[in-house]
C-alpha cells in the first residue's frame, strides 16, 4: 500500500492526449496531499515519454503494446497496480480508458468512478465529483477502502500543470503477453473526402431534436444561407442521417468555429468536449434545463423548426 | 452462434431528475432503455442474420417494468428474453454486472453485447465488468462486428475519426458505440403482438457485490455561467439571433 497517484496516460496515433497532461497536473496536487508520488504510466512502445511533470514516469515498453489492445493493456496495468498498490489510479474517460477502468475495478475489487470531473481531499477523504445523467446531475462520492480508480472527463483540469520533462524509466512488461485472445489487425485512419468541419468558421450543428433524416435538409438550407456547414452530435450520425465525418464530440472531432449554432442538442459531456471552445455558441432546445444552456453564450427554449424557418425568411 | 445482449434500464434524462437524500429519487423517475443498448441489440441481430444463431436479451428488472423493453427487443429480432427480478431501483453497475454475469455464465454465450456506456454509469459500465467476471476479453467503442471461425473482427472507434480493427477469439464482450447499420424500426403493432405471445424467463439475482462508493451529494450542476436566454415567440427568437449574427459579422 502506497500513497502514490498513478496516471494511466492516454495516447493516440503516437501522441499523448491532453487528458494525460491534465491528469498528471491534478495527480500532483493529490499526491502532495497524500504525501505520495505522482507516477505517470506509459503503456506502449516507442513513445517519447519524457514529457510529464510527474515524480516518476514508468514506461512499459513491449512490441505487443505498440497499438492499444484492451486485453494486453489491461493485463499489464493490473499487474503493475497489484504490485505497487497506489492510493489512486486515474484513467481518461476516453476510448481507451473506458475499456479499462471498470474492468480493473472488478479485477481488483476496488471502487471505480466514471465521468470524473473533479477530485479533492476533504477531511482526509478523497471526494470525487462525477458528471452523470448526461450532464444533468453532479454527484459527489467517496470511494471506500485503500485504493480508488477514477476515469476523468477530458477538459476537466488545466493541461499545463502536467507538462514537464521527467525522464522515463523503461521497464519490461510485468506479465507475459503470450497467448492473447485479442489481436490488433490494423489502424483505421480518419475518412477523407468530405468537408473538414474542424476547418469551418461557422457550423450549424444538429442533435437528436432534428427528429428525422428528412429534417436535415432544413439545417442544410439554414447553413447555406449563413455560409456555414452542417455538423452534428453523435445520435444523428448513429442514426445514419449524416456521415461520421460531421460528428462533433469525444468520439468525433473537436471544433473551434467562430459560430456554433446548435439545433436540438442537449449538451451531454461527450458533445461539450468537442465544441466548448467555440467563440459564439447559440443553442436552441425545447428543454429549458438542457445542460447546453450552462455552456452556450445565447440560448432559447423554442421549437428549432419554427426558429430555423423564421431565420431562413430573414436571411 | 449463441449471442447474448445485456441491457440496462436507466432513469430517463428527458425529464427532471428528482433527488432524495444523496441520490436520485428512483421511485419518482421514468425508466427507459439505455440508448446505446438499442445499438447493441441491432448489432446482435445483424450478427445473427449473418451467421445464424440465437439472440437472448437479458436485463435486470429494477422496477418491475422491464417487460416492455424486452418486448421491444424481441420485436427487433431477438429470440429470447430473460429478466433478473431484483426490485432494486438504485442497483449500481457493479451489482447489475454481477447479476448479469452470473446469469450469462449458464448460457454458454459466444458473444455478449452491451451498450458502450449509460448515462448512469457512475461506477463504470457493465460491459467491461461482465467481461472481468466471466474472464473473457472486452472491447468497447465498437461500430462494426463480423464473425467467422469463432473469431470476431471488430472496429473500435477512437477520437477524431481514428479507429482500429481487432480480431478476437471468442467468447468475448463487446461494448457497442453504434451498430454497423442504423437500428431497424419496430412498428408498435409488432411490439404489441410480441407482448401477447412472448414468454419472458425469470431469474432471481445471484451474488453480492458492492461498488464501494458512499454518496455525499447528488444535485443538478451549479450554474457557473448561463446562456443569455432569448425570449419571445419563435419568430422573435429568430429575429434576435439573426440580428446578433449580423452585428457580429456572422450573417
Amino acid at each position: 500500500m502506497s500513497n502514490d497517484v498513478f496516471v494511466i496516460t492516454d495516447h493516440l496515433d503516437g501522441k499523448f492526449s491532453d487528458i494525460s497532461f491534465e491528469m498528471v497536473g491534478k495527480a500532483k496536487e493529490l499526491a502532495s496531499a497524500f504525501s505520495g508520488q505522482t507516477v505517470a504510466v506509459v503503456v506502449g512502445s516507442g513513445m517519447s515519454a519524457n514529457v510529464f511533470a510527474s515524480d516518476v514516469t514508468l514506461q512499459i515498453d513491449d512490441p505487443n503494446l505498440t497499438q492499444f489492445n484492451p486485453e494486453a493493456y489491461g493485463n499489464v496495468i493490473e499487474a503493475l497496480v497489484k504490485d505497487k498498490s497506489p492510493r489512486l489510479v486515474m484513467f481518461g474517460w476516453t476510448a481507451t480508458g473506458m475499456d479499462l477502468a471498470a474492468w480493473l475495478s472488478v479485477r481488483l475489487g476496488k471502487p471505480c468512478i466514471a465521468y470524473g470531473r473533479d477530485l479533492c481531499i476533504e477531511n482526509n477523504a478523497l471526494v470525487v465529483t462525477s458528471q452523470v445523467y448526461g450532464g444533468k446531475m453532479i454527484a459527489d462520492v467517496v470511494p471506500e477502502g485503500d485504493m480508488a480508480i477514477v476515469a476523468c472527463l477530458a477538459g476537466s483540469f488545466p493541461a499545463e500543470a502536467g507538462q514537464g520533462s521527467t525522464v522515463a524509466t523503461t521497464i519490461i512488461s510485468p506479465i507475459s503477453l503470450d497467448g492473447l485472445k485479442t489481436k490488433f489487425v490494423e489502424a483505421i485512419k480518419p475518412a477523407g473526402g468530405d468537408v473538414d468541419i474542424t476547418a469551418q468558421q461557422k457550423l450549424v450543428s444538429i442533435g437528436r431534436g432534428i427528429g428525422s433524416k428528412d429534417n436535415v435538409e432544413l439545417a442544410e438550407e439554414l447553413a447555406q444561407k449563413l455560409g456555414a456547414t452542417v455538423s452534428s452530435s453523435r445520435p444523428v450520425v448513429d442514426a445514419g442521417w449524416l456521415p461520421r465525418t460531421r460528428q462533433v464530440g469525444k468520439s468525433g472531432l473537436k471544433v473551434k468555429p467562430k459560430l456554433y449554432l446548435m439545433l436540438g442538442i442537449s449538451g451531454a459531456p461527450e458533445h461539450l468536449e468537442g465544441m466548448k471552445s467555440a467563440e459564439l455558441i447559440i443553442a436552441i432546445n425545447t428543454d429549458k434545463k438542457a445542460p447546453i444552456f450552462n455552456v452556450a453564450h445565447y440560448g432559447a427554449t423554442a421549437d428549432l423548426f419554427e426558429v430555423a424557418e423564421a431565420m431562413l425568411e430573414l436571411l | 452462434m449463441n449471442i447474448v445482449v445485456a441491457i440496462k434500464h436507466i432513469p430517463s434524462i428527458a425529464d427532471d431528475l428528482p433527488v432524495k437524500g444523496n441520490n436520485i429519487d428512483f421511485d419518482s423517475v421514468d425508466f427507459v432503455l439505455n440508448e446505446f443498448d438499442e445499438q447493441s441489440i441491432e448489432q446482435a441481430v445483424l450478427v445473427k442474420e449473418a451467421v445464424g444463431g440465437t439472440v437472448t436479451v437479458v436485463g435486470v428488472d429494477l422496477i418491475g417494468e422491464l417487460d416492455s423493453v424486452l418486448h421491444f427487443a424481441l420485436a427487433k429480432g431477438a429470440d429470447k428474453a430473460v429478466k433478473i427480478t431484483a426490485d432494486e431501483p438504485g442497483a449500481d453497475s457493479h451489482m447489475q454486472a454481477k447479476w448479469l454475469a452470473e446469469t450469462i455464465k449458464g448460457m454458454s454465450a459466444d458473444i455478449v453485447f452491451t451498450g458502450v456506456q449509460a448515462s448512469n454509469d457512475l461506477d463504470g459500465q457493465i460491459g467491461p465488468m461482465i467481461a472481468a467476471y466471466l474472464d473473457i476479453p472486452y472491447i468497447g467503442g465498437v461500430n462494426s462486428v463480423e464473425v467467422a471461425d469463432h473469431t470476431a473482427v471488430v472496429n473500435k472507434e477512437f477520437a477524431g475519426g481514428f479507429g482500429a480493427k481487432y480480431a478476437v477469439s471468442l467468447p468475448m464482450v463487446i461494448g457497442v458505440q453504434a451498430a454497423s447499420k442504423p437500428p431497424r424500426y419496430a412498428p408498435i403493432s409488432k411490439v404489441r403482438q410480441v407482448a401477447q405471445t412472448a414468454t419472458i424467463e425469470k431469474v432471481t439475482p445471484s451474488g453480492e457485490v458492492s461498488a464501494g462508493l458512499s454518496f455525499k451529494k447528488m444535485a443538478p450542476p451549479v450554474m457557473t455561467g448561463h446562456a443569455e436566454m432569448i425570449g419571445g415567440s419563435s419568430k422573435e427568437v429568430a429575429a434576435k439571433i439573426v440580428g446578433l449574427l449580423k452585428s457580429k459579422g456572422l450573417a
